[in-house]
């Protein structure tokens, strides 16, 4: 029924390093919940009023407010340290890898229009092609997508590969990506884009090198015979 | 608040002759107690309504494309056959957000209780300003009627997010929806000059009428919390009321701040909305932490643990709330290194939170608590708030927020910090202040049955909403059922909408204990709750113009179990031998 604290299975490289900080944090916060709750817990039957003893008159303590400051502190400053390199992984400016196969996706309410490079491997050149709601890429090599909306703000979030980034009209937004397993996934808009919001998926595939360019080869037969 | 028009003449406590009609007294009143309490009825219609828009959407999550029961007097542009529309559902997903936030908790924290409670904790007889006051209550009404017109409104209401992100906001060829939204602006602005009346008055009243004796640092946490709350409202609305006056005239009069075809700019619209949104989300929680703290310190009948940390605690959380806000926008595009930043001040909010836990966990440490019916409800609060808290720091993680950005682990997030926080505070407060309010007890068996049932089913409904988000379940999608990969979370969902139902079902309780104990409840006496501050020196209900004499504060509000007494509580006014008289000017001490 999905009552877990396990993340999905994740297909893509940053799905470990992201698994990874999300684990860490559930640990910490784990922990915390528990003594924060089971201390408060064991206070309130502890403490309970009960006859003949007072409340002790008591105005704080200056070491306890100073450890649980620095104790706090000290713990999210080191989550920062930890989630910075990650983040700049996926999203940094420098982040993209040179060698990245380059595609393009326009949304739009409520689809998605991916342009493939084609047999040359360049966008922009007369073999590019597009198709509606199916996005191909190729296991174990880096994407990198240069992402624009037509209309509204939309969001490109594929689950499984642990990326999310939205797609913002009058803007282009490189996103990577590098899949790490063969197979077909969903696509989903993760930002509330009008009354298809919730039916504006894409079928993923990754592909093996060799069956991309088999699909490759048979999307340029189908173009040529259009 | 049984006498009517007719009791002209009766002798006020203050010892005037209370003389105004009963328009003046309830209707038009610049009375702060009577105001806060319409503030109190208003606010509590639109949490009924807010609820029951949840519960619809609810219906249609838990069972996708089923006719809702009683749906069908719904007209054919929202539901036919009972069935919601999808143009319909996303509406509801708009205003549940649009009217808890600025039409339930906010008015409910800072409406009501800023007003009730200001005055009557620090010694004055009303606001500095009490005719602003009550143009500040019907300005609110007036815009509360305006976001009410827009379900009528050709087009549906606005069906953009409680956050109304541009484009989709202000183009009605995408979706669908005009004059429901310019509704929602033009409301929103209203709703502003409402909020900014109110605040200039609270911060003018904490500054200038503190009773003499009353210095800062005897100052309630609750008035300091809504003191910061009401600098943070000033500095805040006007960026709302700003931002959403752009976005009218981009629908109205042919400007286009956020078109992007002919210049503007989305995002600027985020980082309007969010640079006064974060501040509005510590307005909604700020209130709340101070009222559990006076109501903590009572139960535990212990003096607050740390009441300077706590103080500074509120100011730090007020000034972190400026520079935060891109924490809403880690995946929107804008510049990936501000992300590190934000990343940076979002995770130190856990500082000031933290203090403020293990504080009132050191209130109630060798306490003797009392589980009164708001006590139950402000330990409630603290447990749950916990959870809210430390579920943000899942997203405040950059990388983390990649994955859970936009699904429902934020959306239990908000519903831990907002309901199990803010709402629960409210119940605990409401409960507390009832009976100086209103004169009678609200009854304390139904009260717990309330807060038991509250308290599960709030757990049932929210807490698998993390699990959902985990899963990669996203937030305001109408039909989950479309994905292959939410399929199997279907079960989770409909366990949710039921406990959901209950939850609502639940609240008839508080609803029914409220209006019948207003008639039935048994007298309230001075101070039932055997409390130290000012409000429980004056009778159940106050008189107009609260203190008979300005009383003279010789120490804080939370001298419980002093042995300077024989009692377990020592009232700020009460003179012992070996006090002294305060200097006459409490300002600058």
């Amino acid at each position: 029924m999905g009552w877990s604290w396990l993340l999905p299975h994740g297909a893509s490289t940053f799905a470990a390093r992201i698994d990874f900080m999300y684990y860490v944090i559930l640990a910490i916060t784990g922990i915390a919940f528990f003594v924060v709750e089971l201390g408060l817990v064991w206070f309130l039957i502890k403490y309970r009023a009960r006859p003949g003893r007072k409340a002790e008159y008591i105005h704080g303590s200056t070491k306890a407010e100073i450890t649980w400051t620095s104790v706090t502190a000290v713990t999210v400053v080191v989550i920062g340290l930890m989630s910075g390199p990650v983040w700049n992984q996926v999203k940094g400016r420098h982040s993209v890898p040179a060698d990245a196969m380059p595609l393009a996706a326009r949304a739009q309410q409520f689809e998605w229009h991916f342009t493939y490079p084609g047999p040359d491997g360049q966008l922009e050149t007369a073999d590019d092609f597009s198709l509606r709601n199916q996005l191909h890429v190729v296991v174990n090599r880096p994407a990198v997508m240069l992402l624009q909306a037509e209309d509204v703000i939309h969001s490109f979030f594929v689950p499984a590969w642990r990326i999310k980034q939205d797609a913002v009209p009058g803007l282009g937004i490189r996103v990577w990506f590098q899949p790490t397993e063969v197979g077909t996934f969903e696509l989903a808009c993760a930002e509330l884009c009008g009354l298809g919001h919730y039916r504006m998926r894409a079928q993923v595939t990754v592909h093996t090198q060799e069956a991309y360019d088999q699909w490759l080869a048979e999307q340029g037969q189908n173009v040529a015979i259009r | 608040m049984a006498t009517t028009a007719a009791t002209v003449g009766q002798v006020g406590h203050a010892g005037h002759v209370d003389d105004r009609s009963f328009l003046r007294k309830y209707i038009f009143s610049t009375d702060h107690k009577i105001i806060g309490i319409q503030f109190l009825i208003m606010s509590l219609v639109f949490l009924a309504l807010g609820g029951t828009l949840a519960m619809m959407m609810r219906w249609q999550l838990g069972f996708p494309g089923q006719a809702m029961p009683g749906g069908t007097v719904l007209p054919e542009t929202m539901a036919p056959g009972g069935v919601l529309l999808p143009e319909f559902y996303i509406s509801l997903v708009t205003m549940h957000g649009t009217f808890m936030v600025f039409f339930a908790i906010m008015p409910l924290l800072v409406g009501v209780f800023g007003n009730f409670l200001i005055p009557l904790k620090i010694g004055a007889p009303d606001m500095a300003f009490p005719r602003l006051n009550m143009m500040s209550f019907w300005v609110a009404v007036s815009s509360g009627l305006i976001m009410l017109a827009g379900f009528w409104a050709e087009g549906g209401h606005a069906g953009a997010g409680w956050t109304a992100y541009a484009p989709l906001s202000e183009a009605p060829e995408y979706s669908g929806v005009s004059l429901g939204q310019q509704l929602w602006c033009l409301s929103l602005i209203v709703l502003g000059l409402s909020s900014m009346l109110g605040a200039v008055n609270y911060i003018t009243t904490v500054i200038n009428m503190r009773a003499p004796g009353m210095t800062w640092f005897r100052l309630p946490l609750s008035i300091w919390a809504l003191f910061i709350t009401a600098i943070l409202v000033l500095l805040a609305i006007p960026i709302l009321a700003g931002g959403a006056i752009m976005l009218l005239f981009d629908q109205t009069i042919g400007t286009h701040f956020f078109k992007p075809a002919t210049g503007g700019q989305v995002l600027l619209w985020q980082h309007l909305f969010w640079f006064f949104g974060h501040p509005e989300v510590y307005i909604l929680i700020l209130p709340a932490m101070g009222m559990v703290s006076d109501i903590i310190a009572n139960g535990s009948r212990k003096p607050i643990f740390g009441y300077e940390s706590m103080v500074f605690a509120i100011m730090g959380i007020g000034f972190l709330g400026w520079i935060v806000w891109g924490h809403h926008m880690f995946q929107s595009g804008m510049n990936p290194t501000l992300g590190q930043t934000f990343m940076i001040s979002t995770l130190f909010i856990a500082v000031p939170s933290a203090i403020k836990v293990f504080n009132w966990m050191g209130t109630m440490w060798r306490g003797s608590l009392h589980f009164h019916v708001p006590m139950l409800h402000a330990v409630a609060f603290v447990a749950m708030f916990v959870i809210g808290g430390l579920s943000g720091v899942f997203m405040a993680s950059t990388p983390v927020d990649i994955y859970i950005h936009d699904t429902y682990f934020i959306v239990a997030h908000i519903h831990y910090v907002l309901f199990g926080g803010s709402l629960f505070a409210l119940f605990a407060a409401i409960t507390y202040w009832y009976p100086k309010m209103f004169g009678r007890m609200m009854n304390p068996f139904w009260g717990k049955v309330h807060f038991w049932l509250t308290f599960g089913f709030y757990n049932l409904t929210f807490f698998p909403m993390h699990q959902l988000g985990l899963q990669g379940h996203m937030r305001r999608i109408y039909d989950p059922t479309e994905y292959t990969f939410l399929q199997p979370l279907q079960p989770l969902n409909q366990f949710i909408s039921i406990a959901a139902f209950l939850l609502f079902a639940s609240q008839a309780l508080f609803a029914l204990n409220f209006i019948l104990s207003w008639f039935t409840g048994a007298k309230a006496d001075v101070n039932p709750w055997r409390d130290n501050a000012l409000e429980w020196s004056v009778p159940s209900p106050p008189p107009h113009g609260n203190f008979a004499v300005t009383p003279t504060v010789y120490r804080g509000p939370y001298e419980y179990s002093s042995p300077e007494t024989s009692d377990d509580y020592l009232p700020q006014d009460k003179r012992l031998p070996t006090d002294r008289m305060p200097a006459s000017q409490p300002a600058g001490d």
